[in-house]
C-alpha cells in the first residue's frame, strides 16, 4: 500500500469560504499537508478604474471594497483625501462619523459571528445576529438612504447632518445591545462543541503576526496590543474611552472573543459619541472641493478587519494618478496556508472563518 | 381544474403540467452562489426579517445537482466565469437563472478588463433584478416574478 | 520620524527625501533596499518591524517609469516611513523583501501581476489576482481600462 496525498479544491463555490475563495488542499486522509489559497475570483480592476474616475466618484467605488464595512471604507478614503487637501472637519461631523463607523463595526462583526458560527455547525446565532444587524441597517438607511452601500461620507464631513431620529434610534440600539451580546455568548462561549472546534485551532504567535503583516482582531488575539484608533488616533477618537481587548494564544476562539469584546466596546463608543454630540456651529457639514494639489499621501484606519489604508498619488488633476488600497484581508489571508498545515480538514473551515475575510477587499 | 367527490373523498383533477409547475414554483431551491455584495443582501433575504422561507426558498443547496435556481448575486469576473459555466452545466433540468444586482445584469459599476459585462453574455438569464445592491425586497420580488414566469410558461 | 533621524541612520543611501503633510518619504537606489530595510528594522530608534504595504507606481511618460513603494510602520513608536525605489522600464527588477518579512510575499506578487516588476529571490513569483493566462499587466498606464481582448 502506498501513501499518497490527494488534492482537494475548497471553493471557489463553497458555503464556508465566505465568497469566492479557492484553497487548494493537499490531504493525507483528513490531515492537511499543504494549503495554498488561490484568489482573484472577484478581481474587478477597481484600482485601475479609480484612475478614470473623479475623486468624488471614487467614493462610491470604495463602498464595494469591503462590503460588510462600507462606512469604514468611505471613512478611510475621505480621511486620506482630507489629509491631501488639508481640510478641517467640524467636530460634530467627526463625532457622527465615529458613531457611524463604530455601528458599522458592530454590524460587520455580527455578520461575521453569524456566518462563522454557521460554518461550524451552529445555525441559531446566524438568525439572532442578523436580527440586530437589521436594526443597524435601519439606522443607516434612515440617515443615508442605503443599507449596505451608504456612500455617506463626503470630503470635509458628511452628505447630510444627523437629526434627532438618528440620536434616538442609536441610543435605543445601544441601550439593549449589551444584553443581546450576552445571548450570543450564552450560546457559544462556554459551549463544549464550540470550544472543541475553536480552542487551540490555528494558533498564531506575535512574531508570526508581525512577520506576516497581520493586523486587526487577529493580531490582537495573538497578544499584540495595537489598534490604530489608539496608537494613531484620527477623527476625535482620543475623546472616547474604550478598551482594546487582547488574547493569549491567537487561536480561533481568541479571535472570536476579540470580536465579541470589540462589539461591546464599539457600543460604548457609539453611546459616548451620540451623548456628547456637539451642537452644530453653523458651519457646512461638507466642504466645497475644486482643486486637488499634487502630492502623495497614505492614511489608514482600524477597520473591522485590520489596517485599511489608502495611498493616493495626485498629479493635480481631477482623478488620482495612483489609487492604492492597502487591504487588511489580503495580507491577513497570506498566513492561512501555514496555519492549516497539520490540522484536520474541518479545522480549515474554522481557520478561514477566523480571518473574517471579504473577497472584494482581497481581490479589489 | 376540476373538483369532484369520489366515494366520500374530494378529488382535484388538473393537468399534469399545472401540477408540475405548481410544485416547481413553490419549492425553488436556490444554489448558494453569492459572489459579492449582493450575496449579503441575499443572505439577509433568507434571514428572519425578510424570510424567503415563506416562499419555499430557504433551502439553499451548496451542490448544483440539488438546486433549481442559480441566483447570481454579484460580479462575474473573467477568472470566475468558467466556474460559473461549469456550475450551471452541472445543475439538473429544470433550472432557472436569476441575475441579481447591477453587476450580474450588465457588469454594473465595473466596465473594466476583468469583469464580464452581465451574466447573459454566457448564460440564459430568466429574471433580472437591478440594484446595487438589490434590496432583499427586490430579490423576493424578482423570485416571485420567477414563480409567475414558471406558472405562465410551458413546463420545463 | 523625521528626515533628520533617517539621514542619521541611512543617510548614505538616501537619494531624495520629502516631507509632505507630516509623512516622510525617502527615495533610494534598488541595490540599497535590503541594507536600508535591515537597518530600519533592527535599529533601536527606528524599530520598523511591520511591513504595511508594498505597491507599484507607473509614472509614464516620466522616467524612470516605475517606482516600487514600501510603507513601513513601527509598532513600538507608532511612526511610519515611505521608501520609494525607481526602476527603469527596460530593467524593472528588484530584490525581494521576503527574507525580511513574509508579508512581502503576496504584496510583491501583486506588484508583479499589476506592473510586471520582477522580484528576484521571491519564492513563488506568479500572477495572483488576474487569471493565470492573462496577457499584459493591467495597472500599467498603456493598458486599456476595458482590456484588450473581447471576452
Amino acid at each position: 500500500m502506498t501513501k499518497e496525498t490527494i488534492t482537494l479544491n475548497l471553493g471557489p463555490q463553497h458555503p464556508s469560504t465566505h465568497g469566492v475563495l479557492r484553497v487548494l488542499l493537499e490531504l493525507d486522509g483528513e490531515i492537511i499537508v499543504d494549503a495554498k489559497p488561490d484568489i482573484g475570483f472577484l478581481h474587478r480592476g477597481l484600482e485601475k478604474l479609480a484612475e478614470y474616475r473623479t475623486y468624488q466618484q471614487i467614493l462610491v467605488l470604495t463602498d464595494r471594497l469591503d462590503y460588510l464595512a462600507a462606512m469604514s471604507n468611505n471613512f478611510a478614503y475621505v480621511l486620506a483625501v482630507e489629509k491631501l487637501l488639508e481640510i478641517e472637519v467640524p467636530k460634530r461631523a467627526q463625532y457622527i462619523r465615529v458613531a457611524l463607523v463604530e455601528l458599522q463595526r458592530i454590524a460587520s462583526h455580527l455578520f461575521w459571528l453569524g456566518t462563522h458560527a454557521h460554518d461550524l455547525g451552529a445555525m441559531t446565532p446566524l438568525f439572532y445576529a442578523l436580527c440586530e444587524r437589521e436594526d443597524i441597517m435601519d439606522i443607516f438607511e434612515a440617515i443615508s438612504g442605503g443599507r449596505l452601500t451608504p456612500s455617506f461620507m463626503r470630503f470635509g464631513g458628511l452628505a447630510a447632518d444627523a437629526d434627532s431620529t438618528f440620536v434616538k434610534n442609536t441610543k435605543k440600539f445601544t441601550d439593549t445591545f449589551s444584553s443581546k451580546v450576552d445571548v450570543y455568548e450564552n450560546l457559544l462561549t462556554e459551549n463544549p462543541m464550540w470550544l472543541s472546534r475553536t480552542r487551540n485551532v490555528g494558533m498564531m504567535s506575535k512574531e508570526f503576526c508581525i512577520n506576516t503583516g497581520i493586523s486587526g482582531p487577529m493580531a490582537r488575539a495573538a497578544g499584540i496590543e495595537w489598534d490604530l484608533r489608539k496608537s494613531n488616533p484620527y477623527s476625535s477618537y482620543e475623546d472616547f474611552d474604550f478598551a482594546i481587548p487582547t488574547g493569549l494564544q491567537g487561536d480561533v476562539f481568541d479571535c472570536y472573543m476579540m470580536r465579541i469584546r470589540e462589539m461591546r466596546e464599539s457600543a460604548k463608543i457609539v453611546r459616548q459619541a451620540v451623548d456628547g454630540l456637539p451642537e452644530s456651529d453653523g458651519s457646512p457639514i461638507k466642504a466645497k472641493v475644486n482643486k486637488f494639489p499634487a502630492g502623495e499621501i497614505y492614511h489608514s484606519i482600524e477597520s473591522p478587519r485590520g489596517e485599511l489604508g489608502f495611498y493616493i498619488v495626485s498629479d493635480g488633476g481631477k482623478s488620482p494618478a495612483r489609487f492604492r488600497v492597502r487591504p487588511p484581508s489580503f495580507v491577513n489571508l497570506q498566513g492561512v496556508g501555514e496555519l492549516m498545515k497539520g490540522r484536520l480538514l474541518s479545522d480549515a473551515v474554522a481557520i478561514i472563518g477566523m480571518i473574517d475575510i471579504v473577497l472584494a477587499e482581497v481581490d479589489r | 381544474m376540476g373538483v369532484t367527490k369520489l366515494g366520500g373523498a374530494t378529488v382535484i383533477t388538473d393537468s399534469l403540467d399545472w401540477i408540475t409547475k405548481w410544485s416547481q414554483r413553490n419549492s425553488l431551491w436556490p444554489m448558494s452562489f453569492g459572489l459579492a455584495c449582493c450575496a449579503i443582501e441575499m443572505i439577509s433575504a433568507a434571514a428572519a426579517r425578510y424570510d424567503m422561507a415563506r416562499f419555499g426558498m430557504e433551502v439553499f443547496r451548496s451542490s448544483p445537482r440539488q438546486a433549481d435556481v442559480m441566483i447570481i448575486a454579484g460580479t462575474i469576473t473573467k477568472k470566475m466565469a468558467p466556474a460559473v459555466q461549469r456550475l450551471y452545466d452541472q445543475m439538473a433540468e429544470p433550472k432557472w437563472v436569476v441575475a441579481m444586482g447591477a453587476c450580474a445584469c450588465s457588469g454594473g459599476l465595473f466596465p473594466t478588463y476583468a469583469v464580464v459585462q452581465g451574466a447573459d453574455e454566457f448564460l440564459p438569464v430568466d429574471i433580472y433584478i437591478p440594484g446595487c445592491p438589490a434590496r432583499p425586497e427586490a430579490l423576493i420580488d424578482g423570485l416571485i416574478k420567477l414563480q409567475q414566469k414558471i406558472k405562465r410558461d410551458k413546463v420545463r | 520620524m523625521t528626515i533628520d533621524t533617517l539621514t542619521e541612520k541611512i543617510g548614505e543611501y538616501i537619494k531624495e527625501s520629502d516631507s509632505f503633510r507630516d509623512e516622510v518619504t525617502v527615495t533610494i537606489d534598488r541595490d540599497a533596499i535590503i541594507p536600508v530595510c535591515c537597518i530600519l528594522k533592527e535599529d533601536e530608534d527606528c524599530s520598523f518591524d511591520f511591513l504595511s504595504d508594498c505597491c507599484g507606481l507607473d509614472r509614464l511618460p516620466e522616467t524612470p517609469r516605475f517606482m516600487v513603494v514600501y510603507n513601513l510602520y513601527s509598532l513600538k513608536y507608532k511612526h511610519r516611513v515611505r521608501i520609494k525605489v525607481p526602476l527603469e522600464e527596460s530593467d524593472a527588477e528588484i530584490e525581494s523583501l521576503t527574507p525580511l518579512w513574509n508579508a512581502a510575499n503576496w504584496l510583491e506578487r501583486e506588484c508583479f501581476d499589476m506592473f510586471g516588476i520582477r522580484f528576484t529571490g521571491h519564492p513563488d513569483l506568479r500572477r495572483i489576482i488576474t487569471p493565470p493566462n492573462m496577457e499584459g499587466h493591467p495597472l500599467k498606464k498603456d493598458f486599456p481600462l476595458e482590456g484588450s481582448d473581447t471576452k
